[in-house]
């Protein structure tokens, strides 16, 4: 009798693998559904182009009014100038010195914080104890602003050092109440699954909770590399001798406004960037883990 | 003495608010190779008593026995379904499979042989290297079910494996995992508040009182020419009395409640 059933039940299998395979599309497409998917494309291409067009007017705008003396060229700078002082800066070399100066302190410090901010973040989950008593130093330390604590990392660490501590201060403290509130909301049935196998908490920790979290450790990445980026800019704005935040700080001292201006473009392009590897790691990550 | 025993068992959940009492006085003797299914009115501490049993929970007081020991953590001899399939989006269908004989530092070369066994005889053979994000509600239920059975469970452990499915998919599905379990020969408690999967599923019924619970009356489901599959089961004229015995109890606790 059984044997009839489980055949019948085979066939219903396979049904239903069809089903879930062939669904949705239809071979031909509509020409209803041709025009939407047009009218889709046209709408992207017209935002790229608009974006484009806004940047545009913006250093037409700023240029014109340096030239035509609207306002204070020397308060200003002016797209032109910056062009060509980047064109001597860049054969000096100095300026590409100071970005990658400032990068490998970027590097650094995300890679200290987010190490550092997993590690924490994993010993709260660990202990509900430990986590329930530091709750209240972690909020006093998160609403706090690290910037108060500038002269003591000099102080301590020295001009070269205090930029990483205050890279990690900026970056960490909310990386770890990310981590943690998101280790606390892994479904806490794949936990109970563990359980019923006899789980350590080791296994808990490396099988489930740790995989679970990739999407939040990609969202905590981002948000890191954005503050660690701050931290550093900060560090150097007190205590640096290069970098490009030393000399957006040196460029306003001596009032060279090109030098600022340039070295902030330098840092936007290399905010891009660290955001597009941390980015792209992050897409690598999800992929790698099937969150995608 | 029977392959499981509760004697006595009490159980008292606290929190700050309150004291709450699930389960008062449970005796129950479970056979080996026994299917019993477990029904009972909502809150009543149907899941606690499988908890109990896994040794997830320990008893407030009295005592639950596997083979005459004391069950005082996760036994390697139980095994635990749960009401959602809870399968890891980060591995595929065999490495979901394999996670518990992995906890159980079990022989992964044996177990391997086994999960792939147990897909191609259940109709998943196909599906090994898939993501479970690729695979229907049932199917993922069925791979649930084969997580459990990789690790060679003596005594398996139900907690309203369907009642997250589709009426049409549950029908289906407790059909068809009705018709493994028979073939399995193992122990399977069954909890369950749908009193038409506990009669064509199981062997005996028990039926459970209002919070704080205990047994309250138990059916031994017979039929008179052999026992038919789940789906079969409800034509026969048995059944409907069976039904009619089982509500009319929880029916009492329904109007003592209201």
């Amino acid at each position: 009798m059984y044997e009839s059933q489980s055949s019948n039940l085979k066939r219903n299998f396979e049904s239903e693998r069809s089903a879930s395979n062939g669904g949705g599309t239809t071979p031909t497409q509509s020409s209803e559904y041709n025009r939407f998917l047009r009218a889709r494309r046209r709408r992207v291409v017209s935002i790229r182009l608009s974006q484009v067009v806004v940047l545009i007017v913006i250093l037409a705008i700023w240029q014109l009014a340096a030239s035509l003396q609207w306002v204070n060229p020397m308060l200003t700078s002016s797209p032109s100038a910056i062009v060509s002082l980047f064109g001597q800066l860049l054969h000096q070399g100095k300026i590409f010195t100071d970005t990658l100066i400032t990068a490998k302190e970027t590097v650094i410090g995300f890679v200290a914080s987010m190490v550092i901010g997993i590690a924490i973040a994993i010993v709260l989950w660990w202990s509900s104890y430990v986590s329930n008593v530091l709750d209240p130093y972690l909020v006093v330390l998160n609403a706090l602003p690290k910037v108060a604590l500038g002269p003591i990392f000099y102080i301590w660490l020295g001009d070269q050092k205090s930029i990483y501590g205050m890279a990690i201060a900026i970056s960490v403290v909310v990386t770890i109440m990310m981590l943690a509130s998101g280790f606390h909301e892994i479904d806490k049935g794949k936990l109970k699954l563990m359980e019923s196998f006899g789980a350590s908490k080791w296994q808990v920790l490396t099988k489930v909770v740790l995989p679970a979290s990739v999407p939040n450790f990609v969202s905590t990445m981002k948000v890191n590399v954005g503050l660690t980026l701050v931290g550093v800019i900060m560090g150097e704005f007190l205590s640096a001798k290069a970098g490009l935040g030393f000399e957006i700080t040196y460029g306003g001292q001596v009032f060279q406004m090109g030098l600022v201006m340039t070295s902030i473009m330098m840092l936007v392009v290399l905010s891009l960037i660290m955001y597009g590897l941390v980015s792209y790691f992050g897409r690598w990550l999800t992929k790698k883990y099937h969150f995608d | 003495m029977s392959q499981i025993e509760l004697k006595d068992v009490s159980l008292r959940y606290f929190t700050l608010k309150e004291e709450t009492e699930a389960l008062r006085g449970v005796n129950l003797a479970i056979e080996e190779g026994e299917f019993v299914a477990i029904v009972g009115p909502s809150g009543c501490g149907k899941s606690t008593l499988l908890s109990l049993i896994s040794g997830m929970l320990q008893p407030t007081s009295g005592q639950v026995t596997l083979y005459g020991n004391r069950v005082t953590e996760p036994s390697k001899r139980v095994g635990y379904m749960l009401q959602h399939d809870y399968l890891f989006e980060w591995r595929d269908v065999l490495n979901n499979i394999l996670i518990g004989a992995e906890v159980r530092s079990m022989n992964m070369r044996l177990a391997k042989e086994r999960a792939l066994s147990l897909l191609e005889r259940y109709g998943l053979g196909g599906f090994a290297t898939h993501n479970p994000k690729q695979l229907s509600g049932g199917m993922r239920q069925r791979v649930a079910l084969i997580r459990t059975l990789v690790v060679e469970p003596d005594v398996l452990l139900l907690d309203e494996p369907f009642s997250a499915l589709d009426f049409q998919t549950r029908l289906a599905l407790s059909d068809e995992i009705g018709t493994i379990l028979r073939e399995q020969h193992r122990t399977v408690i069954l909890v369950t508040h749908d009193i038409s999967e506990a009669i064509t599923m199981a062997d005996r019924v028990i039926v459970m009182s209002n919070r704080p619970s205990s047994v309250k009356t138990e059916h031994r489901i017979e039929f008179s020419d052999g026992r038919p599959s789940p789906l079969l089961a409800r034509q026969r004229p048995e059944y409907n009395e069976y039904f009619q015995a089982i509500w009319g109890e929880l029916e009492e606790h329904v109007r003592i409640s209201e």
